[in-house]
């Protein structure tokens, strides 16, 4: 440093207000970009509409109006009355016929999930000690999950009917317990109401990991990075320039997809905006974190996109608990989950959304989103120097 | 002497340890205020000296250091006082020219009066005055370069270094960019440039010959040409015709290089006083024989141990009947390409017969590639009709296919695959029989030396074996015509040499091959030029048919590059 020239004129340059306005700069020429980028705009706004109308609309956990076949061999009263306990009920659309094997074409196609028999001996159950009046169920087990859903909806239509019979018949034996569900939160057990709220972090994480990645990609493979790391630019002016943009972005487009929610969803808000912007924020930064790190790896659009598939996106949709439940996977999978920033964000913002501000739950999670946040950021820094090699 | 601007120390940089290094144990010292050109063959290391230089990459070994900066510890310091222009020109395309301007100003500190001035005085320099809202993305290749050029001059740098800033640039905008660096120097600014343009190198005041990683030589390109005084000779009057003259002046064994030059050819011997022998040439006493003074590029071929020679192997592969040559077998009747509202190609017609190179020029963004892209049957004319060998490619485009080969003007290869997945690939969708796919790529592997990168992915192939490749694949099938789109784009003289080397047997086996080049000298090697500009065809005819048109009192011996000027001027002042 001994002999540093005295003929140049800029090197005065360096000082704080070049270092904001090179910031600024590079905002600016981001925003340029976004706003003559469709493929930004589309990620940025059509694809969270895109998934919200698929989670508000297409993909529901609940089951209803499931086809099922109903087998009336008995045609008495009773066993009328049992089967308008089906076809009323809003589970179901229910086919009737006489015989079960006019079914047996239906169920092997698929076009219905279930066969309910009324054998002929139905009506005989109040002659019987136990005055259990008997029906079969035969359900379709290649798919698990609906088959059981259908055995319990129709076992808990075939008690109630037990019951109000036994009731407006004044039987003996009146059942000694009953049982009054509630459902907290959730009140009437929508699927979206917890499903819109989980897909906000899906989408949190296309634009803070998935667009940011590609971005820094991009200015590698034009060479534009190439010629702006031979200016004046620190490579941390490069990082905020970059974050900045990104964070506005991220946060525009969960502002427009919360008013979305409460407006045109109809999802319950009950915490406040505050704290939802807090948690957002926080989650943003992680994701960023991770987009970051993926840039400083990817230096062409393809493989970027892939890493933050693979790094962010899948972990985010299947190990967050925003549609598989984390408690019920096995235990070493529960571990992992704690790593992924998704995770907490999920069940901050169903916390959010259903239930209110509570802190209890909320700190935490912030608390571990931020580590996650931080030690993203930290390892970006570590890679990265104003270099090509 | 002044103290050195540029001084190299024992500097090496290897990227993988389990090859040879990029450069190794370069010394050198570069003064202030002068041109100083870098050349050498593909992966001779410009690249990475250029980016070493800027502070972009680490040396594995050595220093460098600018003014007193070292471009490692004082790389803040040095990235105030430099400009710099990649390859890829370093600009956002989806930004327009005043936006790139502003956003390298805020960069480089830049403000208020004195950006007012410095952006009037480039926007004047570079002309792009009146193209300050296009989006940086539609700019032509020359315009481009220019922007490129402007973003580094932003702050006056007291140091430009250029990374091969005419790679695919036509020779009007290559000469305004050179017009333009010289200017510069007269304001104080030393530029260091990359080119494999031998003609510009020449005007340099210095020059670093890069090769393998290591530096050849240093000095005045006139410093080396006196290397080869004496042995540089020009061969005229001779009855044959010129390529085939080129091959047989090529095999003779004294002979170290040979180029055609308009109706002559230039050679180079190995010795001093040593020449060609005539005797075998048709009337031998008509020839006329004449010492020359040497050029740079002879100086630059004698450096590097001669070009290929003659022989061109994969010529030697091919057998087609002789007996139709000089039938026509390409044909453009009245082709007409419109993008919208713009008509990128307007009513282009030509012939071309068995056995002859078609050249077509023109500056980049005159309709050359659209052309080139209809007659392959890869874009459809909305009026005319193409024929390969009497089938017309609209209504029967596979069988006239079947005909090509293509080389387009990028790499097209499937860059992740290995050079012998590539060439397996292409044998099966040219649909080569079965029977000789096995034959036929070892005959390519052979010719074109791709032996030790077999195995390598085609993406990390140097430049020179990249387009080596292509044109092995585009010859899979043993095409009758074939559609070379820029192949020597970017690429050393003495691997532009072996490839037209190729070119010309081909042809000589009756090979139909029509060609775009930027590279005048190549164009002399065609039968018939076509010149493209503004979308339309304005000259065709023989070079010298076209230099015939250009002829004056004032140039009475034109350049295919004058004359490639002069009849876009004329063109221009209709």
């Amino acid at each position: 440093m001994k002999n540093k020239p005295l003929t140049q004129p800029h090197l005065q340059a360096n000082t704080q207000e070049g270092k904001w306005r090179r910031i600024r700069a590079l905002i600016v020429k981001e925003f340029l970009q976004i706003s003559r980028d469709l493929s930004s705009f589309l990620i940025c706004f059509v694809l969270p509409l895109l998934l919200m109308f698929i989670y508000g609309f297409g993909v529901s956990l609940d089951l209803d109006h499931i086809r099922i076949g109903l087998v009336l061999e008995d045609t008495s009263p009773d066993a009328q009355s049992f089967a308008n306990s089906i076809t009323n009920s809003p589970y179901f659309d229910a086919k009737i016929a006489r015989d079960r094997r006019s079914f047996e074409e239906d169920i092997i196609r698929g076009k219905i999930r279930a066969i309910v028999v009324i054998p002929s001996y139905f009506s005989s159950f109040r002659n019987r000690p136990d005055q259990i009046a008997p029906i079969q169920i035969i359900a379709d087990g290649s798919e698990p999950n609906t088959a059981t859903f259908v055995q319990n909806y129709l076992t808990g239509v075939w008690s109630n009917w037990l019951q109000q019979e036994s009731v407006s018949s004044h039987l003996q034996g009146l059942p000694r317990v009953r049982s009054q569900p509630r459902f907290w939160y959730n009140e009437e057990l929508v699927s979206r109401n917890f499903l819109i709220p989980g897909s906000l972090a899906i989408i949190m994480t296309l634009i803070g990991t998935l667009l940011t990645a590609l971005v820094v990609a991009r200015e590698w493979e034009r060479g534009t990075m190439e010629a702006l790391m031979a200016t004046p630019v620190t490579i941390f002016e490069i990082l905020i320039g970059k974050l900045v943009p990104y964070f506005i972005l991220g946060m525009t487009s969960m502002t427009m997809c919360v008013i979305i929610a409460v407006f045109f969803y109809d999802i319950p808000f009950r915490g406040s905006f505050l704290a939802l912007t807090v948690v957002a924020s926080i989650f943003l930064f992680s994701a960023l974190g991770i987009g970051f790190l993926i840039s400083t790896i990817a230096r062409n659009q393809f493989v970027a996109a892939q890493s933050a598939m693979a790094a962010a996106f899948l972990p985010g949709f299947i190990l967050s608990g925003f549609i598989f439940e984390i408690a019920s996977m096995p235990f070493p999978i529960q571990l992992l989950t704690r790593f992924i920033s998704a995770r907490y964000f999920v069940s901050s913002l169903q916390t959010l959304f259903l239930v209110g501000n509570i802190w209890s739950l909320l700190i935490p999670n912030i608390l571990s989103m931020l580590a996650i946040g931080i030690f993203f950021f930290f390892w970006t820094s570590k890679r990265i120097a104003k270099r090509l090699d | 002497m002044p103290a050195p601007f540029v001084e190299i120390a024992q500097l090496s940089k290897s990227f993988d340890p389990k090859k040879s290094p990029a450069l190794s144990q370069i010394n050198c010292l570069l003064p202030q205020g002068k041109m100083i050109g870098i050349v050498g063959p593909d992966g001779a290391g410009k690249t990475t000296l250029i980016r070493l230089m800027a502070g972009l990459l680490l040396p594995s070994q050595g220093t460098i250091q600018i003014a007193g900066l070292d471009t490692v510890r004082d790389a803040e310091a040095l990235h105030f006082m430099i400009g710099y222009m990649p390859q890829k020109f370093g600009l956002y395309e989806d930004l327009t020219v005043i936006q790139n301007l502003i956003l390298y100003a805020n960069l480089r500190g830049v403000l208020g009066e004195e950006r007012k001035q410095a952006f009037e005085k480039l926007l004047s320099f570079t002309s792009l005055g009146s193209f300050t809202d296009r989006l940086a993305g539609n700019l032509s290749g020359g315009m481009k370069q220019k922007l490129g050029l402007a973003c580094a001059l932003i702050q006056k740098p007291s140091l430009l270094l250029l990374d091969e800033p005419s790679v695919g640039v036509d020779p009007i905008s290559r000469r305004e960019l050179w017009k333009m660096v010289s200017q510069l120097l007269t304001e104080g600014i030393s530029a260091i440039w990359s080119t494999s343009y031998l003609d510009e190198a020449e005007k340099c005041d210095e020059v670093l010959l890069l090769n393998e990683g290591n530096l050849l030589y240093q000095g005045p390109p006139q410093e080396l040409c006196k290397t080869v005084e004496g042995r540089t000779f020009k061969i005229s009057h001779f009855e044959e015709n010129g390529r085939k003259m080129l091959s047989m002046v090529l095999r003779q064994p004294m002979i170290m290089d040979a180029v055609i030059q308009g109706t002559d050819i230039r050679f180079l011997t190995k010795k001093a006083n040593s020449s060609l022998d005539i005797s075998s040439f048709i009337h031998p006493e008509k020839i006329k024989i004449e010492k020359i003074r040497p050029r740079f590029e002879d100086a630059f071929i004698n450096m590097l141990g001669g070009g290929p020679g003659g022989w061109s192997s994969l010529a030697e592969t091919i057998t087609l009947s002789p007996a139709e040559m000089g039938k026509v077998v390409v044909e453009a009747k009245g082709l007409v390409k419109r993008f919208g509202n713009f008509t990128a190609a307007d009513n282009i017609t030509f012939t071309i017969r068995r056995g002859e190179i078609f050249g077509l020029l023109g500056p980049n963004g005159a309709g050359k590639s659209t052309t080139f892209k209809m007659m392959c049957g890869l874009l459809k004319p909305n009026a005319g009709v193409a024929y390969i060998n009497g089938v017309n490619l609209l209504t029967a485009s596979a069988e006239a296919r079947s005909h090509i080969g293509y080389m387009a003007q990028k790499f097209s290869l499937y860059g992740n695959l290995s050079v012998q997945q590539n060439l397996v690939f292409f044998s099966g969708i040219y649909d080569v029989p079965k029977k000789f796919r096995r034959e036929r790529m070892e005959e390519m592997i052979k010719i074109f030396g791709l032996e030790p990168f077999l195995q390598e992915s085609a993406e990390n192939l140097p430049l020179g074996f990249k387009q080596r490749l292509a044109l092995a694949c585009s010859l899979m099938h043993r095409p009758e015509v074939l559609f070379l789109d820029e192949p020597t784009s970017g690429v050393d003289p003495i691997t532009r040499r072996e490839f037209w080397n190729h070119i010309n047997g081909l042809v000589e086996k009756g090979v139909t091959i029509m060609v775009t080049t930027h590279f005048m000298d190549e164009a002399e090697y065609c039968d018939t030029i076509g010149l493209v500009y503004k979308s339309h065809l304005i000259a065709l005819g023989t070079s010298q048919e076209l230099k015939q048109r250009v002829r004056s009192k004032k140039n009475p011996d034109p350049t295919l590059e004058d004359c490639f000027i002069r009849l876009i001027e004329q063109y221009d002042e209709k």
